[in-house]
């Protein structure tokens, strides 16, 4: 068998399987099985050696040939299939007690699928393409029954698909620049191609209008699963960009442009978020934030290792899925989620509110929670190169924070029609502890997250080496 | 002979997409991108074999066939969309300044390129109205259409420098995610209706 065949195909194939089942419990835990098999399969079993049990001999192959093109997912990609479904596997999970699995776990299964697919297909630029029809998966996953498709579900379809062209374009470019590294005038071509292509994929400053409009009208397990997803492997695939381009590593330019473009997403995204009356919303700029902060982290840890990069994902990942998780219960009674409708909910959904303004703590960075240590060596990161970059960090920070204090005052505001004992279903409370422990145990003791982070550095042969 | 060809290949292109951006009715729509796709199969069997060419002709009239059985399922009529620039003057001015910046732009990249003046010309057109049809409109249906073009003009410059099958077939699986995205979308409000 070969790796792609496991990690790739077969997902799509159990997708596609998954699609027209009725029962929900069902289709949970399937996928939730399977993807957890997926996930000790790529932490476990070795690619491209045999393994041998007794008698019993079985190697899986790195290469699966399509159409005169390869997809291959080498040893050093385990970790990443690891990081990328162990975390739908979380996503699955918390759908357990909603009604949004039967849409999020068929498409979410097949755009995972897809999306590894475009990190391993040979030449990697046709990514581009295979991101799209992640990206064409993902409509009606963050459509609503009943509805005309919103303006963040139109935007995100144009945005993502405009990425495309200039991405393909710029592969094509870069081979010239390979073949003829002194044309400085086709270097920089190539260069605003791929950056635009890169802001429209992965919806950096100006082009994430799409997010928080996306974020106020699609479900919110499904908006974070596709806000997690698409910027983790677009990252990975910019990263990619990187590592295989030496002249693009090397440009003197790189380090400001992101540095700057970083500070910009978390700053506009913590001012805005400041001003926003939707819950909703306001995960949407706190996702945006969490971009500038990828962006910062490569670029520091750009000569002396990723580190802090690989780090930010853990912490992510569990808030995103608690804030999502916690939106989802609320949004099953108060569709709207406008902040307006949400007083005094702290006293009949206290775990769905408290899981809600936990996550949002987590990823401002409050100490003794998730965020805390990846965010705190990132401020001083960037403090010991520039200290106005890291006072427009922290006031993008602390719109995020005035967020949560506004959340919490809302939630807990005395009101007339929030009297009676608590509404959450037993599973539902199970799932926010098991969230909130879990963000609190890792603010406390980051050092549990090292061990599953050290193989991932050999994703890249150059950077951060 | 095939240079002339390459002229009405772009004359056809020209006539398409100010034709998709004047007229509001879909069949006008529907039928104006078929007969694009067209001029894209005339330029793209210049680099490609014409069995590939043929497959992104098929594909981009699979593509119209999607929207208008979508369309005609859907059974709405079109209403006028209130906050956009409605009329044909500013539709035909903003066109013409499309049609000049392209032309502008291609006789550069021609050279650049090494392609001929009216394959560029017809790629980067192809492109410019599309973000145009992109920017004055908000309706799925149009916007679709935006992003088909676009995708049009972008395959055009893309088969000269790029002939892998997997490429051609991924291109085509994109043309027809979209169609039938934009399928999903003109019928996701009569679900709860039917």
């Amino acid at each position: 068998m070969s790796a792609p065949f496991l990690w790739i195909f077969l997902p799509l194939i159990l997708a596609g399987l998954l699609l027209p089942l009725r029962n929900r419990n069902v289709v949970v835990l399937v996928s939730c099985v399977f993807t957890l098999f997926l996930t000790l399969a790529a932490w476990l079993l070795p690619i491209d050696t045999a393994l041998t049990i007794g008698n019993w001999s079985f190697k899986l192959t790195s290469s699966f040939e399509i159409l005169g093109r390869h997809l291959i997912l080498a040893p050093a990609d385990r970790s990443f299939l690891a990081l990328i479904y162990g975390s739908s596997l979380f996503w699955f999970g918390a759908t357990f007690s909603s009604g949004a699995s039967r849409r999020l776990i068929p498409f979410g299964l097949a755009i995972t699928a897809l999306l590894v697919a475009a990190l391993a297909v040979e030449p990697f630029l046709y990514a581009a393409l295979i991101i799209e029809m992640a990206v064409l998966l993902s409509v009606p996953l963050l459509s609503t029954s009943g509805q005309k498709p919103g303006r963040g579900l139109i935007r995100f379809l144009i945005f993502q698909t405009l990425a495309m062209p200039f991405i393909l374009f710029s592969g094509w470019l870069l081979a010239g620049i390979e073949a003829n590294p002194g044309d400085l005038g086709l270097v920089q071509q190539a260069a605003i191609l791929i950056s635009l292509g890169f802001s429209f994929l992965l919806a950096v400053f100006p082009f994430y209008s799409w997010i928080p409009l996306l974020a106020e009208e699609a479900s919110p397990i499904a908006v974070g699963f596709i806000l997690w997803m698409f910027p983790t492997v677009t990252i990975f695939f910019g990263l990619g960009f990187l590592d295989h381009y030496t002249w693009l590593r090397d440009a003197s330019s790189l380090g400001i442009i992101l540095t700057t473009v970083g500070i910009l997403m978390i700053f506009s995204g913590g001012l805005l978020a400041a001003f926003q009356h939707h819950l909703g919303r306001i995960m949407g700029y706190a996702v945006i934030m969490e971009t500038g902060y990828s962006l910062l982290a490569i670029i520091l840890g750009e000569k002396s290792g990723l580190g802090i990069f690989y780090l930010l994902f853990i912490p992510r990942i569990l808030a995103m899925v608690l804030w999502a998780f916690s939106l989802t219960i609320l949004k099953e009674h108060y569709p709207t989620l406008a902040l307006d409708n949400m007083k005094g909910l702290a006293r009949i959904w206290p775990f769905a509110t408290s899981g809600l303004v936990l996550a949002n703590l987590a990823l401002v960075g409050m100490p003794m929670l998730a965020g805390f240590p990846t965010h705190q060596a990132i401020w001083e990161g960037l403090a010991s190169r520039s200290l106005p970059a890291v006072f427009w960090v922290l006031m993008g920070n602390l719109g995020l924070f005035i967020c949560v204090l506004r959340t919490v005052y809302t939630f807990a505001i005395v009101h007339e029609e929030t009297q009676g004992g608590v509404r959450e279903t037993i599973l539902q409370r199970i799932l926010v502890v098991i969230g909130i422990v879990a963000i609190f145990l890792l603010g406390l003791f980051p050092q549990w997250a090292l061990p599953l982070w050290t193989r991932l550095p050999a994703l890249f042969t150059h950077l951060g080496q | 002979m095939i240079s002339i060809l390459n002229w009405i290949a772009l004359l056809g292109a020209l006539i398409t997409t100010i034709g998709l951006l004047l007229h509001q009715n879909w069949r006008w729509g529907v039928g104006l991108l078929a007969i694009l796709y067209l001029s894209v199969f005339w330029w793209v069997q210049i680099h490609w074999p014409v069995s590939m060419a043929t497959a992104k002709l098929v594909t981009g009239w699979m593509a119209c066939v999607i929207l208008a059985l979508a369309k005609i399922n859907a059974g709405t009529t079109e209403k006028v969309e209130a906050s956009w620039p409605q009329g044909r003057l500013f539709r035909i001015f903003t066109a013409g300044i499309i049609v000049a910046a392209t032309f502008a732009l291609s006789l550069r990249a021609s050279g650049l390129l090494g392609l001929g003046l009216p394959l560029v010309w017809g790629s980067f057109l192809l492109m410019g109205m599309g973000l145009l049809h992109l920017g004055i409109t908000a309706k799925p249906f149009r916007v679709i259409l935006g992003l088909l073009t676009i995708l049009a003009g972008f395959e055009i410059i893309y088969a000269a420098v790029e002939s892998s099958t997997l490429v051609a077939a991924l291109l085509s699986v994109v043309n027809l995610g979209l169609a039938l995205a934009g399928a999903y979308f003109m019928n996701i409000s009569q679900e709860n209706k039917t």
